[in-house]
Parts: structure tokens; sequence; C-alpha cells
């Protein structure tokens, strides 16, 4: 029993979340709009490539009966030295056609395939930069790369080969059906029993195939989920000694995998012996009844072998079709999912006669603003305000108080559910978009450093910026001495969660960059993050520069940024609880007054 | 080879299924080309002489022998995929294994990026290996073989006529293969590129819209989608170039042995039926050969894989319990460090220097200075995560080294600055380092920790899953649980990386008060920039450059006109300034 115990203890020791496997009724309507990206090549690659699939599978088609019935009955059986020369030309002439229609098929269809691809996926990128901040909050980034990069590339197969090549095979089976047809009805009825046999065979066999292996795929995602956090969290687990532990675990989902496995590939092997049981019996019919028809002279020996030929190509297309079903099964699923961020509309969105904000001085109002991010929860609550241009406003309060809401409202990420904020006097409803966020700039708390050079990422906001303006914005935060000290200055290539740049150095080229761009309104988050004294000195320093001239609104967790603030507003479950500066506030012995006693009385309890 | 030989303990304790899997192999072959010559049989024998009597027996044998056929193909293939995921199943076991004990050196220089692909990609292209390309490559003589075989019993010159152009085919199988490949990784490397820029603008989406900077990623993101799409466009190029010439010359050879096979039938020196079993027999060459260059390519590919995951086997382990090592349930939690070095690598300048210093039982140790000092380095010595290049750390009077890396580490709780939770419920990751551990003292721990509180208010409690990487906490929230974890082993000896400073300050007044009364009774090293959180300290290390450059209690640096005083008077201005308003 307490073996039993234990081994439940090791088997919840992490839990990943698994996608369940959900076979959903076919999307026609989806199916339609996925293809319609097809639609801007149907004039030419489409049509194109499609007769060179056509050509393709003539060719294919005829060359059975042209040895079979032509060559073997009339040129060999009939021993006609000229005929089967001039046979044997047209079917080397046919293989050069074809050589050629093989090479401009494989050229026009990957070209169409790729374009479309290309067309998708550039299509969801657009799409993607214009949703709004809670777009992204409620996800994770890993979960969006994964739609724009793989979702999208599981449909290369389909359209670079999937939808022609179903084309394709059907015209070969029709094609197929037809000539045995002609050649003998009676034996292609006999061999046509075969049929309802392959089309199970690629239906429900494969379907319990597909399954097993969607199985398999789960268990080793599974597998993949713990190795990559094992990894990660190696130091942890080091730290606890939990190493024989991990394996216990590791084990038991090993095993899991392997056992899946096991049975899928049980279950795939069975696949070809039954495919090729099918084509036995089919030959064996061939061999007993053809040879009876032949015997009753029904038949020629040459339609006898084109018969068995063709037996022989029956089964590619059949199979091939069960692949194209697969194929478009996965690319249904991927496109849901890549439609559903398609369909996803930008939460603010400009009026149609929005007009471009003009230079501003940088006076904010907020007139009764209220504000919900879900509906339900009131995030702001009839908030009343003014920043006047040039000041430097701090907002204070507990986590979730509204701080962050406020800054989000002023660069108009969201728009308030109730009441107005202007700026200059102009409702920002009413301006566009580019013209408002280019007169502000935001310096986040978690810096963000693209890869490239340090210069292009204090260029970001101002593409156009000469060297030299790059340089003054770095001196004037304090940042140029230690990019001077890297190994290649401002050309020295940075990545994006890159250890060159400590955590305040960052800090310092996101004031670079802010200043660079030279904005009316600064918003800015505070970090919190680890940096050591002398370091934070710096950032006081370049903030000080940072801040000059313009309106700025500091999000602020430092005692000394609050106390050099023009205008303090205390925010408390989305309202403003007191205001002024902070003399002032101290003065007033309010809610302001607890908040900085509370956070000496803290330093003090250590 | 070399790296196959290396690899044998993986697959060669399941040298049995690969056998039988060979073994079926060599009957499955030889019952393909069994097909042309009943073909041929057909015609020759029976209809053509008109012994139609033969047919029954023909039909019934010819399905028998497939049959045989169809469970010598399932047992072969079922049997070759054993072979290849019991050696993937082994394989894995021991590299989770050694991954588990490499040391924190490894990890410092490695990527969990790489890690991944080599233990997904690589383990895959190795089981790809066993399971189908081995075979593969006995399969292709074996045909060749015997089809050859076979064609020359029927007609020496004719095989030669029909089989004259294979060379070019092999030629041309080759010339594809060398150019695909490069084209292939050209693809993965576009593809990467762009992945990054994608997961680049996603992650920094806040700064790109905040500074309006949408259109200019737009045309960035064109710009390398253009180029993954140019790239695969050149490699369907050389597929479009050489696709088609293969199978040209593949018909070909069917366009000579239709012109030279009918001219023998037409001169009565071949028998129809023959010319057609040759025909079928033509068939079964062609594929294989178009096929060996992507088996040899396989082969390389799984040698190329097999090299780096021996990197993986064959790293270091280093630091290990010596020969029978001190077991001890409790430490008392002195420390002692002597004059101790520590290098991270041979090139690497001293990260610590000539260290010394000794904490009674229940002392509580501060450590302060700039970021990349050394502080957290110090703190690793004591769990033996890394060992000084000279120099000696005791526990307890006794050498680390001494001690086997259970007791130490079981003695010892570590709070780092990004805590990292694991994907399970919160009670897991709470009991992590003692999986047995009952829900009392689970829960003691969180209320040290001062979680107990919001853990209840989660809608299930302890049982509340933490998603990868814990997300849905609060960093404040995501501590807590770390220190309740570090509470949970109950160690000897505590050590606090750094614990509160990526929080706000509400927050990290929660979390100093729950490291107050954890800290009681163990000997306590605590990592701040705060001078805050270590001025009540027995003795405060200032850590410069991998040296002690001041140390003392706060009462004693504060008037020791050193780092430790100016770092005072920066932090403690603010505080004097705001104090003068308020009392003022």
């Amino acid at each position: 029993m307490a073996k039993k115990v234990k081994q439940q203890i090791v088997n919840n020791r992490f839990q990943y979340s698994t996608d369940e496997i959900i076979e959903k009724p076919f999307n026609w309507k989806q199916m339609l709009r996925l293809f319609s990206y097809m639609k801007p090549y149907g004039k030419d690659l489409l049509p194109l490539s499609i007769i060179m699939v056509l050509i393709n599978t003539g060719i294919r088609l005829i060359i059975p009966m042209l040895i079979g019935v032509y060559t073997l009955d009339k040129a060999l059986v009939d021993k006609d030295g000229n005929l089967l020369a001039l046979l044997v030309g047209v079917i080397a002439a046919l293989y050069v056609c074809s050589y050629i229609a093989n090479y401009f098929r494989i050229k026009w269809m990957n070209t169409l395939g790729q374009s479309v691809i290309y067309d998708i996926r550039k299509h969801l990128f657009t799409h993607v930069q214009t949703l709004s901040h809670k777009f992204f909050d409620q996800r994770s980034a890993g979960s969006i790369l994964v739609r724009i990069m793989n979702d999208i590339n599981s449909l290369q197969e389909l359209f670079t080969n999937g939808v022609i090549n179903l084309l394709m095979d059907i015209i070969l089976l029709i094609g197929i059906f037809v000539i045995l047809f002609i050649m003998s009805p009676e034996l292609t009825l006999a061999i046509m029993i075969l049929l309802p046999i392959m089309f199970f065979i690629s239906t429900s066999l494969r379907r319990n195939i597909r399954r097993s292996w969607q199985t398999v795929r789960l268990k080793q995602s599974k597998l993949n989920s713990h190795l990559n956090e094992s990894i990660q969290g190696i130091r942890i687990t080091q730290s606890f000694h939990q190493e024989k532990e991990n394996m216990q675990y590791f084990d038991g989902v090993n095993t899991e995998t392997f056992e899946s496995w096991r049975v899928a590939s049980q279950k795939n092997a069975m696949f070809r012996p039954i495919v090729e049981m099918t084509n036995a019996v089919g030959t064996a019919v061939l061999i007993w009844y053809g040879a009876h028809l032949i015997q009753t002279d029904t038949i020629s020996i040459g339609v006898f072998v084109s018969f068995a030929f063709y037996l022989g190509m029956f089964w590619e297309p059949i199979s091939r079709l069960g692949m194209v079903y697969n194929q478009l099964l996965i690319g249904m699923a991927s496109s849901e999912r890549i439609f559903e961020y398609l369909d996803e509309k930008p939460i603010v969105s400009e009026r149609k006669q929005a007009i471009a904000l003009e230079d501003i001085q940088g006076h904010i109002e907020f007139e009764d603003v209220q504000f919900s991010y879900n509906g339900k929860r009131t995030a702001l609550n009839g908030i009343n305000l003014a920043m006047k241009a040039g000041e430097t406003i701090a907002l204070v309060g507990h986590t979730g108080s509204g701080k962050t809401t406020i800054a989000n409202l002023i660069s108009r990420f969201y728009d308030p559910t109730g009441g107005s904020v202007k700026i200059d006097g102009q409702d920002l409803k009413n301006v566009t978009l580019a013209s408002l966020r280019k007169q502000i700039s935001i310096v986040l708390q978690d810096t963000f450093i693209f890869s490239g050079t340090i210069s292009d990422n204090i260029r970001f906001g101002n593409p156009a910026a000469t060297m030299e303006e790059v340089k003054a914005s770095a001196k004037a935060v304090g940042a140029h001495a230690f990019i001077e000290n890297l190994p290649n200055g401002y050309d020295t290539e940075v990545e994006e969660r890159g250890n060159i740049l400590s955590v305040g150095e960052r800090q310092l080229v996101s004031f670079a960059r802010a200043l660079l761009a030279n904005p009316k309104i600064l918003i800015l988050d505070e970090a919190t993050a680890s940096i050591d004294t002398e370091t934070e000195m710096k950032i006081q320093t370049a903030l000080k520069t940072l801040l000059k001239g313009r309106t700025s609104i500091i999000i602020a967790h430092r005692l000394s940024t609050i106390r050099d603030a023009d205008h303090i507003f205390v925010l408390d479950h989305g309202q403003i609880k007191e205001q002024g500066n902070h003399d002032e506030l101290m003065n007033n012995k309010g809610e302001y007054y607890h908040l900085v006693k509370a956070q000496f009385n803290m330093l003090d309890v250590v | 080879m070399d790296t196959f030989k290396k690899l044998k303990e993986y697959y060669w304790p399941y040298k049995s299924y690969f056998l039988w899997s060979i073994g079926f192999l060599i009957i499955v072959t030889a019952i393909t080309v069994v097909y042309p010559i009943f073909l041929q049989i057909t015609i020759d024998e029976v209809v053509l002489k008109s012994q139609y009597n033969w047919i029954p027996y023909l039909s019934l044998g010819f399905i028998g022998i497939m049959l045989i056929k169809g469970l010598a193909t399932y047992v072969h293939q079922y049997t070759g995929d054993l072979f290849g995921i019991s050696s993937v199943y082994k394989l894995r076991n021991t590299l989770y294994e050694k991954l588990q004990f490499l040391p924190f050196r490894y990890y410092d220089n490695a990527k969990t990026g790489d890690l991944m692909s080599r233990l997904t990609a690589d383990v895959e292209g190795f089981r790809f290996f066993l399971s189908f390309g081995f075979s593969e490559l006995i399969r292709f003589f074996l045909l060749i073989i015997i089809s050859f075989t076979v064609m020359m019993y029927y007609s020496i010159p004719l095989t030669i006529v029909t089989l004259i152009s294979l060379p070019f085919l092999a030629v041309a199988t080759f010339k594809f293969d060398k150019a695909v490949h490069p084209a292939f990784r050209n693809i993965r490397k576009s593809f990467g590129k762009l992945n990054t820029k994608v997961q680049e603008n996603i992650s920094g989406i806040h700064t790109v819209k905040s500074l309006s900077r949408e259109e200019f990623e737009v045309n960035k993101f064109n710009d390398s989608n253009g180029d993954y799409k140019n790239k695969y466009l050149f490699t369907s190029k050389i597929w479009a170039k050489y696709f088609p010439l293969m199978e040209f010359i593949g018909n070909l050879s069917i366009v000579f042995l239709l012109a030279y096979g009918g001219y023998l039938v037409i001169n009565d020196q071949l028998k129809l039926g023959e010319l057609v079993a040759f025909y079928s027999l033509l068939g079964y060459i062609m594929w294989p050969i178009m096929n060996l260059g992507f088996t040899i390519n396989l082969f390389s590919q799984s040698k190329a894989s097999g090299e780096r995951l021996l990197e993986i086997l064959e790293a270091d382990n280093e630091i290990m319990d010596k020969d029978k090592p001190i077991e001890a349930s409790r430490l008392q939690g002195k420390v002692s460090f002597r004059q101790v070095d520590l290098k991270y690598s041979k090139d690497d300048q001293d990260a610590l220097y000539n260290i010394s210093f000794e904490a009674k039982k229940g002392n509580v140790i501060g450590l302060i200075g700039p970021t990349g000092a050394g502080k957290t380095s110090l703190t690793q010595l004591l769990s033996r995560f890394y060992e000084p290049t000279s120099g000696e750390v005791f526990i307890d009077d006794q050498n680390v080294r001494d001690y086997s890396l259970k007791t130490l580490r079981s003695n010892i709780g570590f709070v780092l600055q990004e805590s990292f939770l694991f994907s399970s419920s919160i009670k897991a990751n709470i009991s992590f380092g003692r999986p047995n551990a009952e829900m009392d003292d689970i829960i003691d721990a969180a209320k040290r920790a001062q979680a107990h509180e919001f853990i209840m208010e989660l809608p299930e409690g302890y049982d509340t899953m933490l998603g990868e990487r814990g997300m849905g906490l609060s960093g404040g929230q995501k501590q807590r649980i770390a220190i309740a974890r570090a509470i949970c082993i109950n160690p000897s000896i505590l050590i606090l990386d750094d614990a509160t400073s990526a929080v706000d300050m509400e927050t990290e007044f929660q979390i100093q008060r729950a490291l107050k009364e954890v800290m009681k009774g163990r000997t306590t090293f605590i990592i701040a920039h705060r001078i805050s959180s270590l001025k009540y300290a027995d003795e405060i290390l200032v850590i410069e450059n991998g040296y002690i450059a001041e140390r003392g209690s706060h009462e004693q640096l504060v008037q020791n006109n050193g780092p430790y005083q100016r770092i005072y008077e920066i932090q403690f201005q603010d505080r004097d300034k705001v104090l003068e308003t308020y009392t003022g």
C-alpha cells in the first residue's frame, strides 16, 4: 500500500497540460476560406500547374496501354518490327513530354504553394501587429509564435502538393477505371470487388493508426515539456537533491512513450501487409479469371498484361488520397487556430474621420473616466485629473489600484468605457493612433532590447536620427561611457536576452531610446529589478535629464522619484484618494503619509 | 563507425529484435521478386502454351506466397520498430540521468534550446536510423542482387542493355543529394531567422506599439518572410531540375527494354512473359536507387546525431560523492571558509580570491556588493555546486567534500532571486525537496513563508496547478512558495540570494516578515543590495571583484569610510530628507 502511495507521489510530481484528441466534423466553410488564399493565382500559376498535372497524368495513364495492348499484342505477338520501332519512338517521345511537364509542375506547384504560405503568414503577422495589449497579455509569446510559425507551416504541404495531388489522384483513379472498363468490362468488374476493401483500409484502418500516432505525439510532447522544464529547473533540482526522484518520474513518462509507440507501431506494421494481401487477391483474381478470359478469347494477352500494370497503379492514388485527407485534417486544425487570430478585432480602432494630432503641448485631462478590462471588475472609477504640460507626475498606490491603467489610457492602448481622455483639449478617440503615439514614449519596467547593434536599439523610436544624435542622447543619460567600453562601441551586437548588458545598462539604453524619440509625453514604469546602489544612482541622474521639458507620468516605486514629482496622485481601487505634492501630502497625514511611513517601518523590521 | 561503436551499449542489448527484423527482411525481399516470375509463368507457360489447368494452383499458390510475405513484412517492420524504440528508451533514460547530475559549470555554458534539440531531434534521428535506415541499406543490396540475378537468368544481353542507364541514374541521384542538402539547411536557417524575428517582435510588442513602429516591424518581417520563401523556392528548383531527370533516366531504361527486348521477342530469342517480368523487375530496382542517396544521407545524419548525443553522455560529471562519504541526517550549521579561491574555467579570471570567514551555528551573514562581484558564487561553494580552485570550505569542521551530496544538499535551503517553480500543484512544489512530506508539514512551511493565506484564497488551494513556469501567480507569491519549499526541508543552513529584490515594496515587506521568522535557529546567508535587508546580520561581508573588501557588523561598517558607508549614505539620504519633512 505504502509503495503504491509512493508511486502515486512520483507520478504526480509534475503535471503538464496536454491537448485532448478531438476529431471535429469537417468544416467546409473554413476550407473555402482557406482556399480563397489561392485566388490571386487563379489566372496564372494555378491553371498552369493544373495543365502540367493533366499532361503528366495523361501520359501515365496511356503508357501501360501502349505497352500492353499495342506493343505486346500488335507488335510482338504479330512480330511486326516496324510497328515496334514506331511504338518505342512514341513512348520515348511521351516520356520526354512527361519530363518537361514534370519540371514545370514541380516548379509552379512549389511557387504557388510558397506564395500562398507567404501571403497567409504576412496577413497574420500584419494583423497581429494591430491587436491590443489585452490580446498579448492573455497569451504567452510562445503560443503566438507557434501560430505564426508552425501552424502556418503545417499548411505548407497541403498547398504545395496536397490540393493538386488530390486532383491528380482523382483523375488517375477515374482514368484507370475507364480504360480498364473499355478494355474488358468483365475483368474490370471482377477486380473492382477489391475497391471497397481498399477504401476500407485507407479510411478506417488509417484512422485507427492515425489515432495511435496522435497518442504517441501527446506522450512525446509531455516528455519534451518535462525535459525542457527539467533543464531550466536543474539548479533547483540539484539544490534539493531530487535527481533520483526526477529520474523515477522520467522513467514513467519514458515508459508511457515507449508503450504508446509500441502499440502504434504494431498497428502501423499491419498496414502494408494488409494492403499487399489485397493486391495479391486482386492479382490472383486477374490470373484466374483473366486466364479464363484469354482461353475463351474474350481478351488478348496484351490486355491481360495491361491489367496487371494498372492493378499495380491502383493502390498509389487511393493511398495518397488517404494522405491528402490527413493533411487536410491537420490543415483544418491549423487554419482554425490561424483564423481565430485573424478574427480577433483590435480593441482600439481608428475612426474613419480621425485626424492627425498636431504637435502637442502635453496637457492631459481625464474627465470622469470609467474603465474595466473585462466588463466585470472596474479598474478605474470616475477619475478626474489634470496633468499640466511639462510637469512630472507620480502615480502611487498598491498593486491593482489603477496606476498602469491610467498610463495605458493616455497612450490609447485602450479606450475608456466611460468619460474621456483629452490631450491639449482634443479627445483621443478622434485622433489617429500613429500621430498620438509618435509623441508619447513609454519606458517599461521590463526593458526590451532588440537584437541588433546598440545604436539600432537607441534609434528604434527615431530611425532617421544621425549617429551624432544617437551619441548625444546616450551622453545625456550617462550611457555613453559604458557603450564606448563595449568591444565594438555603438556597433556592438546585442541579443534579446543576451547578457552583454547588465540590467542597469539596459535601463540606460532604453532611456537613451526614449530621449532620442523626443516625445512630448513620457510614461515611465519604474523598475524594481535587482540593481546595485551605484548603478541606481546613475539611473536616477539619467532620469532627471530625461524628464526635463516634458509631461512625465511615472508609475513610481522609488521614494526619491515620488518626492521630486511636481504632482502626486494616490490611487486606491480605481479612485484618486489624494493628490498634491510631497510636502502637502505629508502634512495631510492621510493615505500617502501612511504609505510612506509603512515603507520606513518595513525597512526597520528586519 | 566509431560513433556507433560507442553507442553500442544502448542498442546492442536489443540485438535479437534487430536480427529477427533482418531475417524476415530477407524473406520479404526474396518473395518480392516472385511476383514478376508468376507473371512470366502465367504468360509463357499457361497462356501461350494453353495449359489452363495450371491456373488454380498458380492463383492459390500466389495468394499463399503473398500471405507468407505479409506475415514476414509485419514481423520485419514491428521488430525493426521495437529495436529502435527500445534503444531510444534506454538512451533517453541514460541521457536524463546524465543531465540530472551534470554540474552547474556545464549548464553555465549550455543553452536550453541546444540541449533540447539534441534530446529531441538527435534522439529521433538516431531512432529513425536504427528502425529504418539500417534495414533500408540491407534491403537495397538484397533487392539489387536478387533482381539482378533473376534478370541475368532470363537474358544477359537484355540485362546489360536495360541497365546501361543505371550509372547515370546513380550519378544524378548523388548530385541531387549533394545539392539539396545545403539547400535544406538554408531553409532551416532562414526559418530559424524568421522564427527569431517573430519571437522578438512578440516579446517586445509593448515597446513596438508604444513607439508606433508596427509598420517598420512589418517591413522587417516581410524581408525575412520573403527570404524564407526564396530559400524554399531555390530548393524546389533543385527538385525540379533533378527529379524529372531521374524519372526520365528510369523511363529510358523502359524504352531500351522495349526496343531491344521487343526485338529479341520478335526474333524468338526471348519469351513474351520474360519481357513482362523484366519490365516489373526494373521497377523494383529503380526506386531503391533513387532512394539510395536519401538512405546514405540518413546514415551520415544519424552519425552526426550520435556524435552530438555522445557529447552529452561523455561530459564530465566532476562533482561526485567520494568513497564512503559521511552520511548525517542533520548538520549543525557551523560554516567556515579558509583561503578559498574560485575560477569558473581555466582562462577566466578568478571569481573569488582568498575568502576566509567563519559563521557560528545560527549566525546571519550578510553579503553585499556590485552585481557580478562573486556573492552568489560564494554561497554555491557550500553545496558543492562548484568546487574551490584552492582553499577549503568546512561545515561543522568537516570539509564539504567529505559529506555525501545528499547530506549536504538536504541541509542547505536555497531561495533564489528568480524563483523557478515546476509545472505541478502548489503542494508538490512546496514538498519538492521532501516528496513524502505530510500535508501538515507542507501547510506549516507555507504558513511560515506567509504563503498559506493566499494559497487558501486560490480556487483549488494547495492543489492549484502552476502552469509552465508558474504562470498565474505574482512575483511575490511565487517567491513565497519558493521560500516555503526551502523551509519544507528544514535546512540548517539557509541561503537567500537576492530573494526580495524583484518585487514591489509591499510584497517585499511581506516577504521580509516571512524571512525573519524562518531564519530563527538556522545559519543564514543573505545576499542583498539594500542595507535594510542585512543591517542586523552578525557579520557583513562587502564583496568587490571577488575579494572581501570590508567586513564587520553594520555599526562598524557605517563608520569605516569604505564602500559600505558610501552605499549606506546613498540609501539613507532619501530617508533622512523625508523624515525631515514629516517630523518637521
